[in-house]
């Protein structure tokens, strides 16, 4: 078996990234799905919205200096709504992102998210916007996502939610599932005969 | 009180609880394609897995694959496709499972040749890596989009770990007018409960509108389930369910069908089905919609102007703001008579037969406006075959349009079929997110076929029903 590391602190930098309904094919536009790897995902995550920003000689979050190695990113309502790519968590993670705290997640998003340790946790419209604000003000403070607890400290501190499932699941190590889903297989084989469309009419 | 048909089939999937506390669930129907199953494949080789019921999953290429024939020679020009093309053929033919590719005459959007080969039933758990497998909820099925993690999880246990969803019943009440279609219906729904409002929620559809759909109909609403944030939508199976399976090539045959029949009316919701919540949708008041902006929630009907950003609660108006930048769009600008440079007739909402008869009907004898390109791509082999077997092609092509292989096409930017530059788009897809079709900066304006039809007859944004000369019932 595969051992899992037990994610109960995330520590980093933070990146803030505004907006609802940020969509997947935002955080990774298709053309970079051409793949068989995930490998090299990281560099494209936002592609087409910065360089969007560029063209108008402005920024995106994720190519300003003072965000470099940021860990922990903090976005709106609705975020990675769309597509049910894991390019896209698989592209965040690989930009270096570790933890993410939003308003909310669209739900496929949030469960490649658990498959691959990255928590998300929500908080409401008030928390992210202090978060979002305190990480703009003071972009090299540190961060701690303390994942038991349900709190991240840094230049300020505030209480945010993850479901006990995922919680337990980055506490104990099981957040990829396959590892603990191996171990049912005479179960498993009872539902599958159970089942007349699997075992004949 | 009873029981909703959404309890009832996870119920019977449930292997137990994992200690996370979610589910493990069975997984009846696996359906896999070309993007997101690469890696999951991948996975099971590095852990040194097999698949552990190969013949619970089943394969095809549809979104890198060029829609223009000659383009469809292998290998193909796009060596990244090609690439992909050939994983999917050596993975499926090492681990077993069944590949419908081009040569197998049954090659089509993975949401699309599930339901016409049978292979999707009511009662069944349906999972892809694709979030539009809600489509296969119209059956009165758990069908969900996964990711590619899941995919290998699926491939090597047929399980997956899942948290219950709340049910939410959607009533759609009355009945549609002329011109009106079930993208009108889920648009509707999605404008009216928002892009999010689905979320943690499975999405029963039903009322009087529901009921008197067609199954391709309750596809294309049930299509779009996860546009509105729900990751499932399903309508219960009903004899319009059990007409549509009856003799295709996965269906039960002989005295299994009647027992399949029975089983599926069983998993039904009861009558007096509880549910976390129930919502109205008068069907009667309908109009057409389409989108004026860049999430599936951002619409209006085509009768309408485009609200004001102060029309919108305070935590929305910077998205609304956004929207209209980018689509180059005004508040209380009307939404008829924004010029379009290409239509899209296709893809997994829309590619099926019965929505190419139904833009056959309305453009025979009409031509396309010399300012626009448009393109018709069937959903599958089948749908192809089906239509050049009643001429539609020849009603296309005489009118205009491109008549094309079956894929995704121009749904989304994976094979030839893109936008350029700031091409705006009559499409009868399911996003309308920045840059899906191909461009950066493309713009979306999600409608029903019979709409982009009027659009592409009228080189901008048109109410078909006054296009086509519908006539309202007496």
């Amino acid at each position: 078996m595969t051992a899992q590391a037990l994610i109960s602190k995330v520590p980093g930098r933070a990146i803030p990234v505004r907006g609802n309904d940020i969509d997947t094919d935002r955080i990774i536009p298709a053309r970079f799905l051409r793949c068989v790897v995930f490998d090299g995902l990281g560099e494209h995550a936002f592609e087409d919205d910065r360089l969007g920003l560029k063209a108008k000689g402005q920024q995106h979050p994720f190519d300003m200096a003072q965000y470099q190695g940021a860990g922990i990113l903090f976005v709106n309502k609705n975020f990675g709504c769309g597509s049910s790519r894991e390019h896209a968590p698989q592209a965040i993670l690989r930009w270096g992102i570790k933890a993410i705290v939003g308003e909310s997640f669209a739900e496929i998003f949030f469960g490649n998210c658990v498959s691959l340790g990255i928590p998300c946790f929500t908080g409401g419209e008030e928390v992210l916007s202090r978060l979002q604000a305190a990480a703009e003000k003071s972009p090299q403070a540190a961060w701690t996502l303390d994942v038991e607890a349900g709190r991240i400290d840094g230049p300020i501190s505030e209480s945010v939610a993850l479901p006990a499932g995922p919680k337990s699941q980055f506490l104990s190590g099981g957040w990829n599932s396959l590892n603990e889903l191996l171990t049912q297989i005479p179960a498993i084989e009872r539902v599958a005969a159970s089942l007349p469309y699997v075992s004949g009419w | 009180m009873g029981t909703n048909l959404y309890h009832k089939v996870f119920d019977k999937h449930a292997v137990g609880r994992l200690s996370s506390g979610q589910y493990q669930l069975f997984v009846g129907l696996h359906l896999i394609h070309e993007v997101t199953s690469p890696q999951a494949f991948s996975m099971l080789r590095d852990r040194g897995l097999k698949v552990k019921y190969p013949g619970r999953t089943f394969a095809t290429v549809d979104h890198i694959i060029p829609t223009d024939a000659p383009e469809r020679q292998r290998p193909l020009k796009d060596s990244l496709a090609e690439e992909m093309l050939v994983a999917i053929e050596n993975n499926t033919r090492e681990y077993g499972v069944k590949f419908f590719g081009e040569e197998s005459g049954k090659q089509g959007i993975v949401h699309v040749i599930g339901p016409e080969m049978g292979l999707t039933q009511p009662g069944q758990t349906i999972a892809c890596g694709d979030s539009h497998t809600s489509t296969h909820g119209a059956f009165g099925s758990l069908a969900f989009g996964i990711g590619t993690s899941q995919v290998a999880e699926i491939l090597a246990t047929q399980t997956m770990s899942m948290s219950k969803l709340k049910v939410r019943r959607i009533n759609v009440t009355g009945k549609l007018r002329p011109g009106l279609y079930a993208k009108d219906v889920i648009l509707a729904i999605i404008n009216k409960l928002g892009a999010n409002g689905g979320v943690g929620y499975a999405y029963e559809y039903g009322g009087s509108v529901v009921d008197a759909m067609t199954m391709e109909e309750r596809m294309t609403l049930c299509n779009m389930s996860i546009e509105g944030g729900a990751r499932i939508g399903y309508v219960n199976p009903d004899e319009t369910t059990f007409a549509y399976l009856k003799g295709r090539q996965y269906s039960p045959i002989a005295t299994d069908w009647d027992k399949a029949v029975q089983y599926w009316k069983s998993i039904a919701s009861d009558k007096d089905a509880q549910y976390d919540e129930v919502v109205e949708l008068d069907g009667s008041a309908l109009e057409p919609f389409v989108t004026w902006g860049i999430t599936p929630g951002q619409s209006i009907p085509v009768t309408r102007t485009i609200p004001s950003i102060a029309s919108f609660p305070s935590d929305e108006r910077p998205l609304v703001a956004e929207a209209l930048e980018y689509m180059s769009l005004q508040e209380g600008q009307a939404i008829a008579g924004v010029p379009v440079d290409v239509v899209f007739i296709g893809s997994c909402t829309n590619g099926r037969l019965s929505d190419l008869e139904e833009v056959a009907r309305l453009v025979r004898g009409r031509k396309v406006s010399p300012t626009v390109k448009a393109l018709i791509v069937p959903g599958s082999h089948d749908v192809q075959k089906a239509a050049e077997a009643k001429g539609l092609h020849k009603i296309f092509t005489d009118a205009g349009f491109q008549w094309r292989e079956p894929g995704c096409s121009m749904c989304l930017a994976m094979n030839p079929d893109k936008l350029t530059g700031r091409q705006m788009c009559a499409s009868t897809s399911n996003r309308n997110f920045k840059g899906r079709q191909g461009s950066a900066s493309g713009r979306t304006l999600l409608m029903s076929p019979a709409m982009a039809a009027a659009a592409a007859i009228e080189g901008k944004v048109a109410d078909s029903r006054i296009v086509f000369a519908v006539k309202e019932a007496a």
